[in-house]
């Protein structure tokens, strides 16, 4: 059934038909027609956030919280580029968006008119894909197609610039299923690659699994296959900053984060295993470290669904393209079939290898004395909230890496942080996303003081709608990953890296309606927390805590895995040479 | 807690430039890029080789199916076997890309190019370049009593050589059309 309608009708009719429930925006004279269709329904609820940055990051925490696609729609101009940081962090970490951006009208384009950018060539390099569209009679079927791109193959951010003279005519909606597209991703693995895969497992004496985002990207049935592939084999798995909870902290054979701030054991296990199985990481250079010194001796597999994520870095001896719980399934029935074999005498001695390395207990620390240690912090965080039906977001820098140190996670989805882009700013937002689309769920950004003043802002809009948001600040007054490094590279010579002139931040809160704790003292920790859980609204939590305290372990750029450091007492001179080039 | 097995300022080496053992040998593909004729389209691929660092040596494109909306773009450029295939597995991520063909490993093809020469010059030189241009099958398309223009035909090589030959004849300007490919034989 075709329908003639307006340009901005058949924007909110294509949302609706997509299924979307939430959109966060901001308005502006070129999306004025849109935001005057939204005024007249009752389907879609419209988040207006205080700035556009924020309406992105807030349509990433949903998306990564649900597995839907978030979407945010925007002005032109100025709406459309403080939506570039938003998109560019969205086409790193693999997140379906789609944002819309209003336009001068077709007639205006290229006349330097007000408030006109040439969106879609800036934000070319930063999205998936995106489009123009010039008439209205296009304008459902690319809507269409954007969700389709969006969430199909590797996900990723899309842009539709729509000039105001398209959403004021009228044109003929075409429904989605009328919608043909060219843009189909492979999602079945060669069965050949996958057998050779599973011969090697039968024979490694040093497995591991390093996984990463692409399992959750794949949706919660690749997680379960996962567990079931690692309950069955009982190879030792690792994962990266962006696959967290696919495969349980609690589980048996979990060894922990891997990487530049990843666990002793993890890295250890990568350097010396003989068969390593990528399941959806790519290579980032927060875990190879020194390309030539990367685990060695390994047979090195590769399940991705992106071919340029293969072999882009690291040459793998079997590559196999596809998406991960397709291949998984396949790879089980295989290996079943082939009668389930393991080395199981090579397991155990290695087994006893990586039980040694935990015994090195690479994430203890002593909080004694009267100041709050940040990871005793996150400790007893993680103790008084894992039983809620929780969400965490965060910030970027130290306190990002010990929250994924000290935060367990049992589940996909429950975990939202920048990792490819590093976004200072994402957090607060995201968890605006996170809890428009889990209401009744406890809701935590865990933040830096300086991270969180960049999108301070949005108090404002989890205040109006009534988003109780916990913002659980690590106070240090300091950039404290700069400082970090200053201290490691720079001979503690700390240019800039204070953070000076802060707020009061149980006045900021109160400023905005919402509630503010301050603590300092360990012993009131706890009482503390668990006032921030109890109050129904938003929080600003400010947790003062010690200043110079450095995020451990950490293998410094261009060094490899075995060369990892583990605490303050031998930290000189760590980064030497051409490992200073290196961020 | 101590560190383990660091080597106090051990390393002088930068993860950028220790690549595992590929071969580096520069080798020049031709690539066969199948799009979609949409605005924007040239501007991605361009964007990608800029973006990403990657060398263009030469680059066409034209509509080559009306009806189909497909245009083909043919793309020379070089880097070592890892590059080649990452840009090869890079295009053919574009939504807009429909097909990447490197017509460098797939078998023999023709490659050819189309040139224009603009020589001025009087008495021996004028005959000669004539004489140059009838060896290389090069075709008059203009011609004054103080100059000729040149159409050539062949692949980049024989283009190169003749604008060798012509440079001490008075070349004046020379407008090239960039590579086009095809591979030999059946489909
Ligand atoms: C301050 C800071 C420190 C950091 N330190 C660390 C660290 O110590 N350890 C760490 O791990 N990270 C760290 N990071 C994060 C790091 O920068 C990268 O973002 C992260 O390591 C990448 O994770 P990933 O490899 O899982 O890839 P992602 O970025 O999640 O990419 C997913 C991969 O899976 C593929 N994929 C997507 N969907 C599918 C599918 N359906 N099927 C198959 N494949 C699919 C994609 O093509 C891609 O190759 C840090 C970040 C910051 C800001
Ligand atoms: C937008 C942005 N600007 C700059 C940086 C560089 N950077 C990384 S971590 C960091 C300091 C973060 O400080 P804070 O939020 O207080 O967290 P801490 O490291 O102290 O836990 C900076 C400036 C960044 N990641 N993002």
């Amino acid at each position: 059934m075709t329908k003639a309608m307006t340009g901005a009708k058949m924007v909110v009719q294509a949302l609706i038909d997509q299924g979307v429930e939430v959109v966060f925006g901001y308005p502006g004279g070129a999306v004025l027609p849109i935001y005057d269709e939204i005024f007249q329904q009752n389907s879609i609820t419209h988040v207006l956030v205080r700035h556009e940055q924020g309406a992105v990051h807030a349509a990433e925490g949903y998306a990564r919280s649900t597995g839907k696609p978030g979407v945010a729609l925007v002005t032109s101009g100025p709406g459309a580029t403080n939506a570039v940081t938003g998109l560019t962090d969205a086409l790193l970490d693999s997140i379906p968006l789609i944002v819309l951006t209003g336009q001068v009208p077709t007639f205006m384009i290229g006349s330097d008119a007000f408030q006109e950018a040439d969106t879609v060539g800036i934000t070319r390099p930063c999205t998936k894909h995106n489009w123009l569209v010039k008439e209205t009679d296009k304008l459902a079927a690319t809507l269409h197609e954007a969700f389709h791109v969006a969430t199909s193959g590797r996900p990723g951010p899309v842009l539709i610039d729509i000039p105001k003279d398209v959403q004021f005519a009228t044109g003929t909606y075409t429904q989605a299923k009328q919608v043909e597209t060219h843009y189909n991703p492979q999602v079945k693995g060669d069965l050949d690659a996958i057998t050779e895969l599973a011969k090697a497992m039968e024979t490694a004496k040093r497995p591991v699994f390093y996984t990463g985002g692409g399992v959750i990207n794949s949706g919660p049935a690749a997680s379960q296959l996962l567990r079931e592939l690692v309950a069955a084999t009982g190879f030792p798995i690792t994962s990266t900053l962006m696959g967290l909870g696919a495969y349980p902290a609690s589980g048996d054979s979990w060894i922990g984060m891997l990487g530049m701030h990843g666990l002793y054991e993890a890295n250890m296990a990568m350097h010396d295993c003989d068969l390593m199985i990528n399941i959806g990481a790519r290579f980032d250079d927060r875990i190879t470290g020194r390309l030539d010194a990367f685990s060695p001796n390994s047979k090195k597999a590769h399940i991705d669904i992106d071919a340029s994520s293969i072999n882009k870095v690291i040459h793998v001896d079997i590559p196999i393209l596809g998406d991960v719980a397709h291949v998984l399934e396949d790879l089980l029935n295989v290996w079943k079939a082939r009668g389930r074999k393991t080395n199981k005498e090579g397991l155990s001695k290695w087994w006893n290898q990586i039980n040694e390395w935990r015994n090195v207990k690479c994430l203890d620390f002593k909080q004694d004395g009267k100041i709050i240690k940040p990871q005793y912090a996150l400790q007893r965080l993680e103790e008084l909230t894992k039983k809620h039906d929780r969400y965490i977001t965060t910030e970027v820098g130290q306190h990002q890496m010990w929250a994924a140190q000290y935060l367990r996670f049992e589940d996909p989805n429950r975990w939202m942080t920048s990792g490819g882009l590093g976004t200072m700013g994402y957090g607060f937002p995201a968890s605006i996303g996170v809890q428009m689309a889990h209401p009744d769920a406890l809701v935590i950004n865990v933040a830096g003081e300086a991270s969180w003043l960049m999108n301070m802002q949005e108090l404002g809009t989890a205040m109006q709608y009534k988003l109780p948001v916990k913002q659980f600040i690590l106070n240090n007054e300091r950039l404290g990953m700069v400082r970090q490094w200053q201290e490691l590279l720079h001979g503690e010579r700390y240019s800039s890296s204070w953070s000076e002139s802060l707020p009061d931040f149980v006045k900021l809160a109160e400023a905005f309606g919402a509630k503010g704790i301050q603590c300092h003292d360990p012993d009131a920790l706890d009482d503390a927390i668990m006032e921030m859980i109890t109050y129904d609204g938003p929080v600003l939590f400010d947790c003062l805590v010690e200043k110079h305290e450095n995020c451990f372990p950490m293998i410094p750029s261009g060094k490899a895995h075995n060369e990892m450091l583990l605490g303050d007492d031998s930290t000189e001179g760590a980064i030497q040479g051409a490992g200073e080039a290196l961020v | 807690m101590s560190a383990l097995k660091i080597k106090k300022g051990a390393t002088s080496h930068s993860a950028y430039n220790l690549r595992p053992n590929y071969s580096d040998t520069i080798e020049q593909h031709t690539l066969a890029v199948l799009v979609e004729n949409e605005p924007g389209v040239l501007a991605r691929v361009i964007g990608l080789f800029s973006g990403r660092g990657y060398n263009i040596d030469s680059l066409t494109v034209a509509e080559v199916d009306h009806l189909g909306h497909r245009s083909r773009i043919t793309i020379v450029t070089s880097g070592t076997p890892q590059i080649i295939e990452q840009i090869k597995a890079q295009l053919g991520r574009i939504v807009d890309v429909h097909k990447v063909n490197d017509l460098t490993v797939e078998g023999p093809s023709v490659e050819r190019e189309l040139a224009l020469f603009k020589v001025s010059g009087k008495g021996e030189n004028r005959i000669e370049a004539v004489r140059l241009a009838d060896i290389f099958r090069a075709n008059v398309v203009d011609s004054t009593l103080e100059s000729f223009i040149f159409e050539i035909t062949g692949t980049p090589e024989k283009i190169d050589a003749f604008a060798e030959l012509m440079q001490p004849l008075g070349l004046q300007e020379i407008a090239r059309t960039g590579v086009a490919a095809l591979s030999r034989g059946a489909v």
